[in-house]
């Protein structure tokens, strides 16, 4: 039996903390959510020295106040489930405010481990540090590492294993706050152990007098004493008279002081840093005029890459799905009929095959992005995007996803992990399928050259493409203004250095992606293709009501018979005020598997050969369904169904990935319905209003 | 006096080193920004201020870019 240990990760953000992670434990990881809060928790367990280790990677802070859900997060972890090392990430080239958050670690009294991270970085710079010093001023093992390149791997490992063995010590170098800070923190402290045992037992008197000091609204929720918070509040009277400051503030000063006062006597430069490169490229990245059009074209060549390189792997996917149906099919004689080879073929070959062909799309999508991060241009690129964002109320990121929804909202809605503000990431999720995704383009160019004239084809399909733009931006306003209400972020964003990301790094970040894409959504998108399959094919016809008629009009007549089929006839009413009929409504519904099959199902129901319509090859069978439309509706009902696919219920892969990102089906549910809801509302007013014009 | 020399963050020019000398916010930004490392007397270099561009800053070796509205509420020697 391995003996146990349970490891934090904590570390500012831009420490390098994810890819110590990702080195500690490979790919046995696991992400979830802490409980009760909607903020990611990272998992990973994996063995050493005969020693079973589970480290959680806390969300990055650059502190541990009360102030944000993140640092509350990561101090109850500290508090609650009592590591047995915790593991702070710093950039050994910044060591004086990555040193801040190791300041607040010595205080909750933890087993400390210090990781210098990036320390190739910090050597280039003329960086000395004597090590041995400075981990007796600060009582932590310090090792140093480079995270992207694996190294210091062992050397960390034994210093957690190491740190973990110590038995219990008391820490000898306290953080000293100076006569008359301390001189109040004594007076708290004595209270507390009086009046509150409990708290005083959980978190440790110091800790807690420090805490209530500063005004902690969370410590101080949790004080019942009415004494202790007066003395409280007289103490933090009469330092404010002798600083003219807020305690809190002369505290943290004071913590700097004591980080200056260890890396005066440990640390020393021999090459001046500069950040010189960095600048040079900033001054050209981020400038008024030329910021724009910079980022413009490097988001279209992330675009460009995704989906143009993605077709080809995209392509032999599809290909070898096909064969694979086919090759199944063959078990059966040719021609027979069979539940179990169409469950096979069509239901589970078509919905496994419908979820991988995605992945090479979502692959090189996150390893445009990981390249955009690792290199520190993301920061950049929210900089200049965030000033047209903040006009509706969301960060400068929120950019990126929605264009990558412009190709696919599949991607697009993982994408918004870049934003940090879960309201942001919230807003952004639920404007995403606004923006016409590819699939939608498909449903654009069966109706638009159907009822309208060449000259007018080109400014229909951009007045689409405009009015989901338009409505995105109204729904983000509105969404900001009410459910989503509240202050936007103030903008202070650490600027890290551009660097080179590392190969190994990114790989790991694509393929981590990728396979959480596969494991989760994929088996969403599997079980409800079956539903929907099973949809399709029942109720089924009788033999004679078949006989004599073309396979197509079979097809038509087995439509009509299943269950998607009756619904889309049940629903007519509905929709007859929309300007459509049962044929719509039944395309519609089976688009919510994908909206392509918008189009393949169209044809099923007008008896139009459904392997040719919409394919490169079937130009004729097009043709053949749009004659169809037009003879049966008039082009306002044509603009009406396009403005209708526009807006309402985005793919299952969407909604399935939506429930992925948010952790909770509540959110993907109200996009669903949401933009139904909306569809209905829009196409109806257009609609009717159309419609008495005309009339 | 003294005083006279205070002025806001935003009106430093680029190059220029300049001393914390408070911030005038509510006590979460001033706690966020005192973690990053703004804590007072602190040196803060103006690495970039011009229109054309963000507001960059280099506190403690680090850059970090503020909006304009927070350059405001800095307020420096």
């Amino acid at each position: 039996m391995d003996k146990k240990i349970k490891a934090a990760l904590a570390g500012n953000p831009n420490s390098g903390k994810t890819s110590i992670f990702n080195m500690l434990t490979g790919a046995r990881q696991h992400v979830g959510n802490y409980p009760g809060v909607t903020v990611e928790k990272k998992e990973g367990i994996f063995k050493y020295a005969g020693f079973e280790i589970t480290l959680v990677d806390l969300p990055g802070t650059y502190s541990l106040s009360a102030y944000s859900t993140e640092e509350l997060v990561a101090r109850n972890f500290v508090i609650e489930e009592h590591p047995d090392v915790v593991v702070d990430i710093i950039d050994a080239s910044n060591i004086e405010r990555h040193l801040y958050l190791a300041t607040q670690l010595i205080e909750m009294d933890v087993p400390l481990v210090l990781a210098f991270n990036m320390s190739d970085i910090a050597e280039q710079r003329g960086l000395k540090f004597d090590i041995e010093q400075l981990s007796k001023l600060l009582e932590a093992t310090i090792v140093s590492t480079v995270g992207n390149k694996g190294k210091g791997k062992t050397e960390l490992l034994d210093a957690i294993i190491k740190t973990s063995g110590q038995v219990e010590r008391q820490r000898t170098h306290q953080i000293h706050y100076g006569e008359e800070i301390e001189h109040e923190l004594a007076v708290i402290e004595t209270l507390l152990a009086d009046k509150e045992q409990q708290l005083a037992e959980k978190y440790g008197l110091r800790w807690l007098a420090v805490k209530l000091l500063e005004f902690d609204t969370d410590i101080t929720a949790k004080v019942h004493s009415r004494e202790v918070l007066e003395a409280v509040t007289a103490s933090t009277e009469h330092l404010k008279g002798i600083f003219a400051d807020e305690p809190e503030i002369v505290m943290a000063d004071r913590r700097y002081g004591f980080i200056s006062g260890a890396c005066q006597e440990t640390i020393k430069t021999t090459v001046e840093s500069r950040h010189s490169y960095s600048d040079r490229i900033d001054a050209i990245v981020t400038n008024r005029i030329l910021g724009l059009p910079i980022f413009l074209i490097l988001m279209y060549l992330v675009f460009l890459s995704t989906f143009k390189i993605g077709k080809y792997p995209m392509g032999w996917l599809e290909q070898f799905f096909g064969w694979a149906g086919i090759t199944i099919a063959g078990f059966w004689p040719a021609g027979s009929e069979s539940w179990l080879k169409s469950l096979l073929v069509d239901g589970i070959i078509g919905g496994v095959g419908g979820v991988i062909v995605f992945l090479p799309n979502i692959l090189l999508l996150f390893l445009a992005i990981a390249l955009l991060e690792d290199s520190g241009y993301m920061a950049r690129a929210a900089f200049i995007m965030d000033r047209i964002m903040h006009k509706i109320g969301l960060h400068g990121k929120s950019f990126i996803p929605m264009l990558i929804g412009f190709g696919c909202s599949v991607p697009a809605i993982m994408a918004t992990r870049i934003l940090e503000n879960r309201r942001n990431r919230l807003t952004t999720m639920m404007a995403i399928p606004l923006m016409s995704c590819g699939a939608k383009l498909t449903i654009y160019m069966l109706i638009i050259p159907a009822f309208f004239q060449e000259k007018w084809r080109g400014p229909m399909l951009w007045l689409i493409y405009l009015i989901g733009i338009v409505l995105s931006i109204v729904v983000i306003k509105v969404l900001r203004l009410s459910v989503f209400k509240g202050e936007t972020t103030p903008f202070v964003m650490e600027l890290p250095p551009y660097r080179m990301p590392t190969g190994k790094s990114v790989c790991i970040h694509m393929w981590h992606r990728g396979w959480m894409y596969l494991r989760k959504a994929g088996t969403i998108i599997l079980a409800v293709s079956i539903i929907l399959w099973v949809a399709m094919s029942y109720p089924k016809p009788s033999e004679q009501s078949l006989a004599g008629l073309s396979s197509e009009q079979a097809q038509q007549k087995r439509l009509e018979h299943s269950v998607i089929g009756r619904i889309g006839q049940a629903i007519e009413p509905a929709l007859k005020p929309l300007g459509f009929d049962w044929k719509i409504g039944t395309a519609l519904i089976g688009a919510t598997a994908a909206k392509e099959v918008f189009v393949s199902q169209l044809a099923i129901v007008y008896a139009v050969s459904s392997e040719e319509a919409g394919g490169t090859d079937g130009e004729k069978s097009t043709q053949n369904l749009r004659e169809k439309l037009q003879a049966n509706y008039t082009p306002l009902t044509g603009f009406c169904i396009m403005l209708f696919c526009l807006i309402y219920a985005p793919c299952v892969a969407t909604v399935a990935m939506t429930r992925q990102e948010t952790n909770s089906w509540g959110w993907a549910l109200f996009q669903f319905f949401g933009l139904t809801a909306l569809a209905y509302a829009v196409t109806l007013i257009v609609y009717q209003i159309g419609n008495s014009i005309a009339g | 006096m003294e005083d006279e020399k205070r002025r806001p963050l935003s009106k430093v020019k680029a190059g220029e080193t300049v001393k914390l000398a408070g911030i005038e916010a509510g006590r979460d930004l001033h706690s966020r920004l005192a973690s990053m490392g703004l804590v007072s007397n602190v040196e803060i270099t103006v690495v970039s201020n011009s229109r054309s561009g963000p507001f960059v800053i280099s506190v403690k070796n680090s850059k970090m870019m503020l909006g304009r509205g927070m350059a405001h509420k800095i307020m420096v020697l």
